[in-house]
């Protein structure tokens, strides 16, 4: 945008230029000069323009939120131990699995497909990891990495069967749920289950480490110190750009909201026993992947291809790759939840990743907001829904309800979110949005 | 019929030349000895009917389908395009008919797929940043670049389109039917952009139905039928009937026969008008004086 040079000081015989479009249109950001367009101003501009996002299906995770906190306020009501240090120190450690399984989910959902057999293929991890570490007498790591290589080969093979024959995942996946079911019944012999020593170094990871108070703190603050700083580095290359930026009070109030969202819980879960290194290890790669999603030309690849799979090919994407490497961390993602949830129990047995894994990690996807059309969810659906998926769990069983009514439960809230996500989906497509 | 157009009167530089390409699927000839050049600067327009060859040509150049025979001169080079990759080296961009755009990316997002700046990570400043500049140079009326392309109009997605095909700097742009779907003020919007990629210098090849856009931006026209060269125009010296008989292939035509219907029609109105009796004239006028 260049400035014109006439000055005031030699105005011409026949009058000075007027101020031309460009001297108004230089002070505004380039960004925002469409007379068209809505800008919120101050703090209630941002709220009303918030309201307006929400009523035209552009929800985010305000449904899940407001799921979150209904759910919570209904069970401490029934059974005031629901909110307790102590009951939310083991919620805390039962998502970590369960929800790293989610992780990987959400990233097929994203490309519209689906992966049924991650229950099957996270038992089949736990399986390798307890045969090959207790009876073969492999090296921890070494054990670690057979299993984690387990998950890889299934992606590879899911992969290669998508992209090659154009079989529908949903069917590929279906078939490795029983296959790979067979074949972790197969690993685990005729014991079919395998006691993992307490003093091995992933039960003591998944059961017995928590973080220290202190670093519990700093880790908060630097978060938010981190969060600050990327806004703030965001804004400075933006207005270099010419470009708008976020104001600096925003940032201010956006990072303090994070200090206390962060650091509130971390000081009530530090009342007991404090924060599980797993359910950190979670939130570590919980934060990772949301980086690659929305950071690396990766991720805008996966977003592409769950959008129009056309479009992404057409622009030079390989979108064979996209879909193998996306099988490859889901089956990945759901072998390292199986590790952890058998160093949890301290053994792999024939139930391990059966019974409700499976359909709790695609619910927790769900609820937390990742669209089963494909192209829509982040990395924090994953940890928004298994939230979700184990407090209500967690306050039924504090209920004493059977599992029976449990089940139920969780699969009507299963229904409310595909209900949800279906009606902002149609919400979305009559306001522009879709 | 057939006038070859003169290459010392174009302007430009010949960056595309096309000769005797030959395709064919199964059974059917789909193209015989097609014969196309593609000036800098210059706007042509591929006109034909429904199965004339004009998206199998248009395909062909953009690495979709490989041609059967006859050769693909770029410059003086003799170039062959196996895939779209080939096309896009050679500096060939194509708008498709159906956009190829991802509806829940944003306009920045659609513009750079595929080639997204910055080293590791997304550079999403330096990108917002020439988005705004390109719609700028295109005068395109795009409010805001980080809205989901799902929530703009036909005419702002075509508009989208368009630029996302010029971030490569193309020499050549193949718009497939860009107005098909659109309405008369969207319709002059995107005739304007595609004179404004004229005047960028670059190689515009347009392919539509609708000979009224056809004649208001192209320099050249050249008509296909049944898959093969059926004339070749300077818009300035061609009527609409000249091309009409190029496309069906007679002058005697469903269009020239409705055309003269319409005016046998007229005359035998106007004929028994003269006529003191009940005539046909008079009973169209007094239906039209009816409220």
């Amino acid at each position: 945008m260049t400035t014109p040079t006439s000055t005031p000081s030699q105005p011409t015989p026949e009058g000075s230029p007027p101020p031309t479009e460009t001297v108004r249109l230089a002070a505004v950001a380039a960004d925002l000069q469409d007379e068209r367009l809505i800008q919120p101003h101050g703090l209630g501009g941002t709220l009303r323009a918030f309201g307006k996002r929400v009523r035209s299906g552009d929800i985010g995770s305000l449904p899940v939120v407001i799921g979150l906190i209904v759910i919570w306020v209904a069970f401490s009501l029934l059974n005031p131990n629901f909110l307790s240090s102590t009951n939310l120190v083991n919620l805390t450690l039962q998502c970590a699995a369960v929800g790293t399984i989610s992780i990987g989910i959400v990233l097929v959902l994203l490309l519209g497909e689906i992966d049924l057999s991650v229950g099957s293929v996270s038992g089949l991890a736990a399986a390798i990891l307890a045969v090959s570490f207790v009876n073969l007498d492999w090296p921890l790591p070494v054990s670690l990495l057979a299993a984690l290589l387990a998950g890889v080969v299934v992606g590879l093979l899911y992969g290669f069967l998508y992209t090659r024959f154009g079989v529908p995942s949903f069917v590929i996946t279906l078939a490795g749920l029983l296959g790979f079911l067979g074949l972790q019944l197969w690993v685990l012999g005729s014991t079919g289950s395998i006691n993992i020593p307490f003093d091995s170094w992933i039960v003591q990871f998944a059961q017995q480490t928590f973080l220290p108070d202190w670093l519990s703190y700093v880790l908060v603050v630097l978060t938010a110190l981190a969060y600050a700083g990327q806004l703030f580095l965001t804004a400075n290359r933006r207005t270099a750009a010419g470009l708008s930026a976020v104001p600096v009070t925003s940032i201010i109030v956006r990072s303090v909201f994070l200090l206390l969202v962060l650091g509130v819980p971390t000081w009530y879960l530090n009342q007991t026993r404090g924060v599980g290194a797993m359910f950190l290890l979670f939130l570590i790669l919980v934060v990772v992947m949301n980086f690659f999603l929305t950071r690396t030309r990766w991720g805008r690849s996966v977003y592409a291809v769950g959008g129009n799979v056309e479009a992404a090919r057409r622009s030079g994407i390989n979108v064979t790759r996209i879909y193998v490497t996306v099988f490859v961390l889901c089956s990945t993602f759901a072998a390292l939840g199986g590790i952890l949830a058998a160093g949890r129990l301290a053994a792999a047995n024939q139930g391990s990743g059966g019974g409700d894994t499976n359909l709790n990690a695609i619910a927790a996807a769900v609820i937390g907001g990742a669209s089963l059309f494909g192209g829509r969810g982040s990395a924090f659906s994953a940890l928004l829904g298994i939230l979700v998926i184990q407090s209500i769990s967690s306050g039924l069983t504090l209920l004493n309800l059977d599992s029976s009514i449990r089940y139920m439960i969780t699969g009507a809230v299963l229904l409310l979110a595909v209900i949800v996500d279906s009606l902002s989906r149609r919400t979305r497509v009559s306001h522009g949005r879709a | 019929m057939t006038v070859l157009s003169d290459p010392e009167t174009h302007t430009g530089e010949l960056v595309m030349s096309l000769r005797g390409i030959d395709k064919n699927f199964g059974a059917v000839q789909a193209l015989t000895a097609i014969d196309l050049d593609i000036y800098s600067g210059e706007v042509v327009a591929l006109v034909g009917d429904n199965g004339a060859g004009k998206s199998t040509l248009v395909k062909i150049l953009a690495g979709v389908h490989p041609q059967d025979g006859g050769t693909i001169m770029s410059g003086d080079k003799r170039v062959s395009i196996n895939n779209p990759a080939d096309s896009n080296g050679l500096g060939i961009a194509t708008v498709y008919q159906d956009l190829a755009l991802c509806d829940n990316l944003d306009v920045v997002a659609n513009l750079f797929l595929g080639h997204e700046l910055g080293r590791g990570t997304i550079n999403e400043v330096e990108m917002e940043k020439r988005s705004w500049s390109l719609l700028r140079q295109l005068s395109a009326r795009i409010p805001s670049v980080r809205i989901p392309v799902a929530s703009l109009s036909g005419g702002q997605r075509q508009t989208v389109a368009i630029a996302r095909s010029l971030i490569g700097e193309p020499r050549i742009v193949i718009l497939d039917e860009p107005t098909a779907a659109l309405g008369v003020a969207q319709t002059a919007e995107v005739l304007n952009l595609i004179e404004r990629l004229r005047e960028r210098g670059l190689g515009v090849v347009l392919i539509s139905h609708n000979m009224a856009d056809v004649q208001a931006v192209a320099d050249r026209i050249v008509v296909l039928r049944l898959g093969r060269n059926n004339g070749e125009f300077k818009v300035a010296d061609v009527s609409y009937e000249e091309i009409i008989a190029a496309i069906t292939g007679a002058s005697d035509n469903a269009v020239t026969r409705r055309a003269q219907a319409r005016v046998d029609a007229a005359d035998a109105a106007a004929a028994p008008a003269a006529a003191p009796a009940t005539s046909p004239a008079g009973t169209a006028s007094s239906e039209e004086e009816r409220p």
